[in-house]
């Protein structure tokens, strides 16, 4: 088959720029041939290099006492004591997504449990961060139900629950989606696996599925704003088998549990290319690869498709000198092929030979840690001064008439609709299940539980890149503390626009330092992450939205922390403070249709001190219920915390506020508890220790939900309002 | 006891049920291949959920010509006890162990929460330790298990009190607004004539300890230890 003549046109065509293919001529010290330039062009995308965002992205904390592997690897490895680790990641699969919503999503969900069992980890927990438009614009309903059905058929398939998640609809993601996935998995502390191609004369073997012609450019398509040609793109779009996943997670698991290996990667993003080329880079080894030698799914497959094709579910092993018939026996149990395609060289050079002529020679440094970095401009972008001048809001009249309104809005109306569609509890471990403030899942065998959050509200960022990460990261520990656990590591999926713009570039850059400074408060080092950029199309970026993954540790349980109102005749207190504003909240946009607001700068210290509390609190069993204060503010906060038991409220608002202020502001750094009338002395004592305010609010009790003066709602009715809404909308 | 856990390709509640029979309960539990004859001399056969050959065709239909079906078939012919969870309660009736047919969900989609289950009889090996009639809580987990026969085998069904659940309403009652996925008069779980087979779509190893929501279904595998 003839090959298209390597011209810098085409270069271009492969999403390499001018000076990129200059560089790549003085590397190579002449041209290279069209698969090695489609090595380069994958290579040196923007989702594999990470070429825009690597600067700063130094500026994470990534180190702590509890860090065993930061960044770099697969996936972040955290100790969890009792001999245990935990390893986790988030990866965006948006662009697949929004082309295909089913497969993209699926893939997304695959390619993430893949980078964990990866490390040795058996995956015990899912999360997904989802964004949408709005839902009555056209195609999203079909979008969101893709993207749910593609998420929990393939978790559901493996086996692993999706314990938790948010979902948030907006006009900003019209045109573009975010689906964000996140998977944990445990593993015995010193049997970790990394990616690493050691030990030449190791044989390197293919395992897996067959590799076809799908997803061919799927990195490059990731790292290019979206136009109207994105039906065509379809092809880019791999496509999952859960089931095989789930073989290939059980044979991989035991050829490591059996020591046979040296090193393992997915191929995920650049297939073959980038796990080939990134096990050789971290190893500082070559490979020789007969490509001939790949299974494939079709005939006449070429070396460039069989090097660049994202076909899913397949893995890349060195295997320890001497065990490869080991190795290939156990996928062989498992139905599976492992084919033996190479081995390590210790020139560090990537050599592929198709039918025993060599079709590409490359160094390896240049495509991995000396692939580009680019310094790429900044400037504060101009909105940022417009949209803190608020119109002044008149108060409300109607309170219940405003409720009614707000909590049948899709980004506070119950996701129940959603999760009812994940296995939430298959692996028996899920203590506190979706709906919680977090999940927590037990560690069997240990007195220890796990628990995990995924927060990403994008206005707040939006209206204030810096501050707005930090709010994400003080809500995500508020939010772990409320189910009595200390947060321990965060991963992140920085999801921006297009980096060659330097407004873009400017809010990822104040976004990084938002989110490093809270994690240098939370003491929560970043690690692991992923960044997708190019979240445009026609020109028009989604809201800056960072979606941080918060993994926290709870010791022992004396009672279960659940987040709704355990008993009648029971304390409300507010637990901690930070300002009132309804800068970038969902009532100010029901009420306007605007995200505007300044956002009042937060005292991270006192939150970090509200979280000690809120553990201690929870340590000793001292109280009955805690819930943050978030999304549609105090009001709904108050509101959720009835639809458990259906146990209502009767509380009296503090004087001299303005009461919708206080009803509906979502800055974090509040939560509400449940006390019990014996321990409400321990409980004062507790947050004295701790410097932070405590208010008494009122007591539970009864079928209403009443604001003194201000509202009086059947619960039952509100209940009914709020856990409906989502699935009417859908279906309507 | 001792209970053997059956490991299809795509099993993913193996570990739950093994670790309920082993933990929970202190009874010994072993693992059995799929492509194994060999019964290892168990008491009970569990059959767990999950995606047996990743449901392709239809859920349970391929996990049928697994050699170890065979075995149990021969197995349950004789009288031993085989329990069938989601999956494993769709491959009993791809087997032709049990009548009848799970068809996807009334609402297309998959489904996984807690429901309430009516214990219809008390005398299987099974529910032996239920009251008749008792109202209990399990999760359910599946896209495929609206439960389908033709009239005169759900007659004979409940003529024969082979019913062993139903989907009901916290207080027992057996409503249309109970019934999770569709299934004929809220049917959840049967046994086989000889009643030393049940088949259930909802999952009583994920309710058998209090810190999971509840512990009803421990009851289950426990009824069990009372047979021998």
């Amino acid at each position: 088959m003839k090959e298209p003549e390597v011209t810098p046109q085409l270069a271009e065509e492969l999403g390499l720029k001018r000076e990129e293919y200059e560089r790549i001529l003085s590397i190579l010290g002449r041209k290279p041939n069209y698969t090695e330039l489609g090595i380069f062009a994958a290579m040196w995308s923007e989702h594999c290099s990470y070429k825009s965002s690597r600067k700063f992205l130094k500026r994470f904390p990534t180190s702590g006492p509890q860090v065993i592997q930061g960044p770099g690897e697969n996936a972040g490895v955290v100790d969890i004591g009792d001999g245990l680790a935990v390893v986790f990641k988030m990866e965006s699969h948006n662009h697949p997504s929004y082309i295909e919503p089913y497969q993209g999503a699926a893939t997304g969900v695959g390619g993430i449990l893949r980078d964990i069992f990866t490390m040795g980890a058996r995956p015990i927990a899912n999360m997904d961060s989802l964004h949408f438009g709005e839902l009555d614009f056209p195609r999203m309903k079909f979008l969101v139900e893709g993207v749910v059905a593609g998420i929990g058929d393939y978790g559901n398939c493996v086996g692993v629950p999706t314990v938790a998640g948010e979902t948030y609809f907006e006009k900003e993601y019209n045109y573009n989606i975010l689906v964000n996935a996140f998977t944990l998995g445990i593993a015995k502390k010193d049997k970790i696996f990394y990616g690493r191609a050691s030990g030449p004369g190791n044989k390197v073997l293919y395992v897996g599925s067959r590799t076809g012609r799908d997803g061919i450019h799927g990195a490059t398509m990731a790292s290019e704003e979206f136009s109207e040609d994105t039906e065509e793109k379809k092809p880019t779009v791999q496509v999952g088998d859960p089931f095989t996943e789930k073989l290939l997670l059980e044979a991989c698991l035991e050829v490591m549990d059996k020591d046979l290996i040296v090193g393992i990667q997915d191929m995920g993003a650049a297939g073959l290319t980038s796990s080939s080329f990134e096990m050789a880079g971290r190893a500082a080894t070559g490979m020789i690869l007969h490509l001939d030698r790949v299974p494939v799914r079709e005939e006449g497959m070429t070396p460039y498709e069989i090097m660049l094709s994202e076909s899913q579910e397949r893995m890349l092993i060195v295997a320890k000198k001497g065990k490869e018939e080991e190795v290939k026996k156990i996928f062989e149990k498992w139905d599976l092929q492992a084919v033996e395609i190479g081995e390590i060289i210790e020139e560090q050079v990537i050599r592929g030979y198709f039918k025993g002529e060599k079709v590409f020679e490359l160094p390896v440094k240049p495509l991995t840690e000396e692939a580009p970095v680019y310094d790429r401009p900044r400037k504060k972008p101009l909105y940022l001064e417009e949209v803190k001048n608020l119109d002044p809001l008149p108060e409300p009249e109607d309170y219940e008439k405003i409720i009614k309104q707000l909590i049948i809005r899709p980004n506070i109306a119950s996701k129940r609709w959603i999760y009812r569609q994940y296995d939430h509890m298959v692996q028996i471990n899920t203590v506190i299940r979706p709906g919680g403030d977090a999940a927590l899942l037990r560690i069997k065998g240990t007195e220890k539980y796990l628990a995990l959050v995924v927060e990403s509200n994008a206005r707040y960022v939006y209206l204030d890149p810096l501050e707005g990460s930090k709010w994400i990261m003080a809500e995500a520990a508020v939010n772990l503390a409320c189910v009595g656990a200390r947060p321990l590591a965060i991963t992140d999926c920085l999801n921006f626009g297009n980096p060659e713009k330097p407004e873009i570039m400017w809010q990822f850059e104040q976004s990084v330092e938002g989110i490093s400074q809270a994690c240098e408060v939370f003491e929560t080092p970043v690690v692991s992450g992923n960044v997708s950029f190019y979240n445009e199309t026609n020109g028009k970026p989604i809201l800056p939205t960072p979606a941080i993954g918060m993994v926290g540790i709870k010791e022992g349980m004396k009672k279960v922390p659940q987040n709704y109102f355990a008993g009648e005749g029971n304390s409300i207190y507010l637990l901690g403070s930070s300002p009132l504003s309804i800068a970038g909240s969902e009532y100010l946009k029901m009420l306007t249709g605007e995200i505007k607001g300044e956002l009042p700068s937060l005292n991270l210290e006192l939150i970090k001190n509200s979280v000690e509390a809120l553990i201690e609190l929870w340590n000793r069993g001292i109280i009955e219920s805690s819930h943050d204060i978030s999304e549609g503010g105090a009001a709904i906060a108050l509101l959720e915390m009835t639809f458990g038991k259906k146990i209502g409220f009767m509380v009296k608002l503090p004087k001299d506020i303005r009461k919708d202020f206080f009803l509906f502001s979502e800055v974090p750094g509040k939560i509400l508890v449940e006390v019990k009338k014996g321990n409400a002395e321990k409980v004062i004592e507790v947050a004295e220790k701790w410097k932070i305010p405590l208010t008494f609010l009122g007591t539970t009790g009864g079928e209403r939900a009443i604001v003194e003066g201000v509202f009086d709602l059947s619960i039952n009715e509100v209940f009914h309002l709020w856990d409906s809404a989502l699935e009417k909308t859908l279906t309507a | 006891m001792k209970f053997g856990v059956v490991v299809f390709p795509g099993s993913n509640c193996e570990r739950d049920c093994y670790h309920v029979v082993k933990n929970v309960l202190g009874q010994e539990s072993k693992y059995l291949w799929h492509k194994d004859r060999d019964l290892g001399g168990v008491d009970v056969l569990i059959i767990p959920g999950g995606f047996s050959y990743g449901d392709y065709l239809r859920a349970g239909s391929i996990a049928r010509f697994s050699p170890i079906m065979e075995e149990i078939i021969r197995f349950a012919k004789r009288g031993g006890l085989v329990i069938g969870i989601c999956n494993g309660f769709q491959i009993l009736v791809e087997s032709g162990l049990l009548p009848g047919a799970l068809m996807v969900n009334k609402n297309l989609k998959f489904i996984c929460e807690d429901v309430y289950l009516r214990v219809e009889t008390t005398d299987t090996p099974f529910t032996r330790l239920f009251r008749k009639h008792e109202v209990v809580k399990m999760p359910i987990a599946h896209k495929e298990g609206n439960y389908f026969a033709p009239p005169d085998v759900i007659k004979r069904l409940e003529d024969e009190e082979r019913v062993v659940f139903r989907y009901s309403t916290p207080d027992g009652e057996i409503a249309e607004d109970a019934n999770p996925n569709g299934s004929v008069n809220n049917i959840a779980g049967i046994v086989n004539e000889g009643r030393n087979v049940l088949g259930m779509m909802p999952h009583p190893e994920r309710m058998a300890e209090k810190i999971l929501g509840g512990d009803d279904g421990k009851k289950v595998f426990a009824s069990l230890l009372e047979v021998f």
